[in-house]
């Protein structure tokens, strides 16, 4: 049969069309499931595939003085953020962006490291500068993957005059991610937190709850805009914090405290312990931090000798030297060893011997039988070694340990130094590997031996002096549980002798009374002369305590300030015109007085002639000077 | 008028349905350039396509006209020059787009075109000139020979390039000529065996199996074989089979990759994968009446690949939806109906040869093309016919359409 017969051609057109619909009918099936069947599964993925959930930083929680005056609060910022993607891209997209802002081959690969390590955005700079965040938007398609959003970025009012009891932000670190300190539900790598200071104690409190927004972006990770399907959460802006401190009081003790010179002060609040200045100095601006602090910076800050990141307020531990000499007498009173009257049997003559060797007294030139009183007036060492005799080694220790001297005080700071005092003569066995004598109680009467606290410790401790032998644990928030405070069992009268000794080193005559005396407020208080490792050998001036009180005259003292100088030599000529100073500061302020750079009687007197306050307050110095 | 246009297109069902399929694609080139961040090659897009469709047109008009003779006559120098231009494009082709590895253009400087579109027609009529002489049914292997050489030339060039998807395209040119010179469904079964052998070889019970059947099937039609062609079908069989495990070795790791994720594309989402996926993320989030003219997401975004050109059919499917994609492979379909028409139709053995020829052609680019953007074959560069964007592709299927019209219609 001819093959093209038209019956053969009909049999094989059937045979195509047969073809042409097993075909087109495998595609329309296959097309059928997959756009009717299975279409919900792809829009999902097709949605997924462009939106992106990206985070929106909460703004961080203002801090406040205790007048309302801001010390920490958030300015408008920018920061650049880099989605992952294929290395290769992200490496080239990144050396593009170095062309426009500050980023080094380090930091490069430390952004790829990071965005492989978790899979999510990162953020390359935090504080961007305005110039760089418009060179980028300006070039936006050449940088894919690459957004720029407003941030807001910390900043700190105080700068340097506070740096140390703020702290600062910065990025959190893999560490600290690790860390139970930041639970994994709240936090996630890019996110500023607190990293020192207060920011850091009260990290969960500002940090606040980061919101979420949706942005689309396409196929090569360029971004097209907010995604209109769903609406984003903006999250909610962290707490606020009001602080006991007190903003210009800590500029005030910032600007009085000598440039050249190393120490702390520390001011506290006798009435209910608050902080109203804690002070370190050299100190460091905390804004240097912000955004991430650039390598010589950080460098020079942690070569400088003067350790301008340590904190001496709270870690700093000094032998307290004479300030301690309270301690000492108020443990003599509580036990019953010694009466405000009574005179010791040997007097105040240069040196005391017991056992087999002469102890010495700071000022060979003293004279006269002392009472407590004036023992504490004129630091007389050789008072205090026959009441450290009196006590006995074991008694001071036990009694000392419980009113806390080798404990913290619990401030709200993440770090605090712990006090160093023996609790019991076992202590030096371990210690030093000799079983104490009883001389150990001479050295330890004095505020000498295996003694060191910290300012604040100190501090504290005449809070307790300021007030009934109690002192409440400082604390520089309001509004936040307090650590628990101290209960040192002392008789009213037994105070007001303690008092009234303090009274004598600032009274004329006392050792501190010119560095000290003020127009309006009486001020009491105790100096010490601190021996370190350099002053033993003669290299180097002994460190420089004062620890004071001040309020109206007649009345209980409103503010406790604790200065120490290091290397300063005499507490009296140093450390107690800090102390005067910024109480006299802090005094005339809560009254609504006028501030005076020119405020103790010294400061008056190289100016000028006796001023006529100094007779009316303190007619029976008779305007004597120095 | 109508008159007018239908003595003008000579062919009013098969001319009309592909100008619909053609304005079609123009619309929706320009559809694929509405995207968020435009460029000026892709937006302009429609409007050089609109142009080169004027020029088909035109030209459409003029070669309708050709006598078929001389169609016939021209066959065998058409055949010549576009072999002789396949092996130089080996030499100075270059390269497009996604497959700039692939050497299948050639660039005049004025214009560049694939030979290989050039090849197709040609083989198409060297075939059907060559067959047309015959009254009776290819019933040898042997019989078949002439003609798988005439096809084996350009494939085996077009393979070298390396295009598959054309390549595929011959095949199907030749199954579709050879099935119109009313060769034996079961001859042509058995000249794919080897082939299909090699794909199953993968698992040796499977294979076994299969190769049980197609020795079933060669007894059940030894009165109309030659025995040594039985044996050959046999041993062609073995060697697919011995061959496929080295074969598979010699391939380097992309193309090993390619195979392995059509069969999933998850395997590499980001890689091989990735066009696949986002193609099907397409098709599939445009549900059942689509996203909407111009609205696709994954279009807008640039998630789609080749959107304009290989993949037009992704934007088909994510604006158009089920109805647009049904309505669409309809449209091919009846195209494809139309030539089996016609040659049914057609006295003129040369003139049914032809439009088979080209049927076959149309049937892979259409099945292939559509599939690959849902992952039913795997993704070769091969675009779909009078859809995607490519003018000297549009052009050259319509000098196809002129050629059909013609001898489908010659008195």
């Amino acid at each position: 049969m001819n093959i093209h017969h038209p019956h053969a051609r009909q049999r094989r057109a059937r045979g195509a069309y047969l073809i042409v619909v097993l075909f087109m009918g495998t595609l329309i099936f296959a097309f059928f499931r997959i756009q009717v069947l299975g279409s919900s599964a792809w829009e999902l993925r097709a949605v997924s595939n462009r939106i992106r959930t990206l985070p929106i930083p909460a703004p961080r929680g203002t801090i406040f003085d205790r007048n309302g005056e801001i010390l920490a609060d958030n300015v408008p910022g920018y920061s650049v953020t880099i989605l992952p993607g294929p290395v290769d891209s992200v490496r080239a997209t990144l050396s593009r962006m170095a062309r426009y802002m500050e980023l080094s081959d380090e930091r490069i690969e430390q952004v790829i490291r990071t965005l492989q390590q978790y899979g999510r955005e990162v953020v390359v700079d935090s504080d961007a500068d305005f110039e760089v965040v418009s060179a980028l938007e300006e070039r936006r398609a050449d940088f894919p993957g690459v957004y720029v959003e407003m941030r807001p970025r910390r900043r700190y009012l105080l700068g340097e005059a506070a740096g140390h009891v703020m702290g600062y932000v910065g990025e959190i670190t893999a560490e600290e991610l690790n860390s139970e300190a930041f639970p994994e539900y709240e936090y996630e790598a890019g996110m500023i937190v607190g990293k020192v200071g207060i920011e850091r104690q009260y990290e969960s409190r500002l940090q606040g709850s980061r919101g979420v927004r949706y942005l689309e972006f396409d196929a090569r990770g360029r971004i097209v805009g907010d995604f209109e399907g769903v609406e984003m959460n903006p999250g909610a802006p962290g707490e606020d914090l009001y602080l006991n401190l007190d903003f210009a009081l800590q500029q005030w003790v910032h600007d009085i405290f000598p440039d050249s010179m190393s120490g702390a002060v520390v001011a506290l609040d006798p009435a209910d312990g608050g902080v109203l200045a804690l002070y370190s100095a050299p100190g460091y601006d905390p804004n240097l931090f912000v955004g991430g602090i650039d390598t010589d910076t950080w460098n020079t800050l942690n070569a400088d000798e003067r350790k301008p990141l340590f904190d001496r307020s709270v870690l700093g531990l000094y032998a307290p030297a004479s300030t301690w000499k309270l301690a000492t007498a108020g443990i003599a009173l509580d036990l019953g060893v010694v009466t405000p009257d009574e005179v010791m049997p040997e007097p105040c003559n240069g040196s005391f011997r017991w056992g087999n060797r002469i102890w010495r007294d700071w000022d060979p030139r003293q004279q006269g039988f002392n009472n407590l009183t004036q023992a504490i007036g004129s630091s007389c060492d050789v008072y205090f070694y026959q009441l450290g005799l009196r006590i006995g080694l074991a008694n001071l220790l036990r009694r000392a340990t419980e009113i806390g001297f080798s404990r913290r005080t619990g401030i709200d700071l993440p770090q605090e130094s712990q006090g160093i005092f023996p609790d019991e003569p076992a202590w030096y066995q371990t210690a030093f590997g000799y079983w104490p004598t009883e001389g150990e109680a001479l050295n330890l009467a004095i505020g000498q031996g295996p003694n060191s606290q910290t300012p604040l410790k100190m501090a504290q401790f005449y809070v307790a002096l300021a007030r009934d032998g109690s002192a409440p644990a400082p604390v520089i928030a309001r509004g936040v549980p307090v650590a628990e405070g101290w209960q040192l069992d002392l008789a009213e009268e037994h105070i007001e002798a303690l008092r009234e000794g303090l009274r004598r080193v600032t009274a004329p005559g006392g050792t501190a009374h010119f560095s000290t005396a003020l127009e309006y407020w009486e001020v009491l208080g105790k100096t010490g002369t601190g021996q370190n490792p350099l002053s033993v050998r003669g290299l180097a001036e002994d460190h420089a305590w004062f620890a004071g009180m001040a309020g109206p005259p007649g009345e209980p003292p409103e503010i406790v300030v604790v200065a120490i100088v290091e290397y300063g030599g005499s507490g009296s000529r140093v450390a107690a015109p800090l102390v005067a100073k910024t109480a006299d500061f802090y005094l005339r302020r809560k009254y609504g007085m006028e501030i005076d750079t020119i405020q103790t009687y010294q400061e008056f007197v190289r100016q000028g002639p006796v001023p006529a306050w100094y007779r009316k307050r303190f007619p029976e110095a008779g305007g004597g000077d120095r | 008028m109508i008159r007018l246009l239908d003595k003008w297109s000579i062919d009013p069902p098969l001319v009309f349905a592909i100008t619909g399929l053609t304005l079609f694609g123009i619309a929706m080139i320009y559809s694929a350039g509405v995207v968020q961040f435009p460029n000026d090659v892709t937006s302009g897009a429609w409007i050089r396509q609109s142009g080169w469709f004027a020029l088909a047109l035109v030209s459409f008009s003029v070669l309708s006209r050709v006598p078929l003779r001389w169609v016939e006559w021209v066959s065998v120098p058409a055949y010549v020059v576009s072999i002789v231009l396949l092996a130089a494009t080996l030499v100075i082709g270059s390269g497009r787009g996604t497959a700039a590895g692939v050497k299948s253009w050639i660039d005049l400087g004025f214009i560049s075109f694939q030979p290989a579109e050039i090849a197709k027609l040609s083989t198409i009529l060297v075939l059907a000139r060559l067959l047309s002489q015959r009254d009776s049914g290819l019933v040898s292997l042997r019989d078949m020979l002439p003609a798988a050489a005439l096809v084996s030339l350009p494939l085996g060039l077009v393979m070298l390039q390396p295009d598959l998807g054309t390549a595929m395209a011959f095949v199907g040119i030749l199954f579709a000529v050879l099935y119109w010179a009313a060769t034996p469904v079961v001859l042509l079964l058995l000249v794919a065996s080897p082939v299909v052998g090699l794909f199953v070889s993968y698992d040796t019970v499977i294979w076994s199996g299969y190769i049980l059947a197609v020795i079933g099937f060669l007894y059940l039609y030894r009165y109309r074989l030659f025995l040594f062609e039985s044996v050959a079908v046999v041993l062609a069989n073995f060697a697919t089979a011995t061959i496929s495990r080295p074969l598979w070795n010699s391939l380097a790791a992309y193309q090993q990759n390619r195979i392995l994720v059509y069969l999933d594309p998850e395997v590499d989402p980001r890689g091989a994968g990735y066009q696949v996926i986002q193609s099907k993320v397409a098709v599939g989030s445009g549900g059942f009446g689509g996203q909407g003219f111009t609205l696709g997401g994954q279009k807008r975004l640039d998630f789609l690949p080749e959107q304009h050109t290989d993949f037009i059919f992704g934007v088909i499917g994510e604006e158009l939806g089920f109805v647009g994609t049904t309505l669409a492979i309809l449209a091919f379909a009846y195209v494809l109906v139309r030539l089996v028409r016609m040659a049914e139709n057609s006295s003129d053995p040369f003139a049914g040869l032809v439009l088979l020829g080209i049927f076959g052609a149309w049937l892979v680019h259409v099945f292939v093309n559509v599939g690959m953007t849902i992952g039913l074959v795997p993704i070769t560069g091969i675009p779909l016919p009078f859809v995607s964007y490519g003018g000297t592709f549009l052009f050259m299927s319509w000098v196809a359409v002129a050629i059909a019209v013609r001898v489908a219609h010659e008195r």
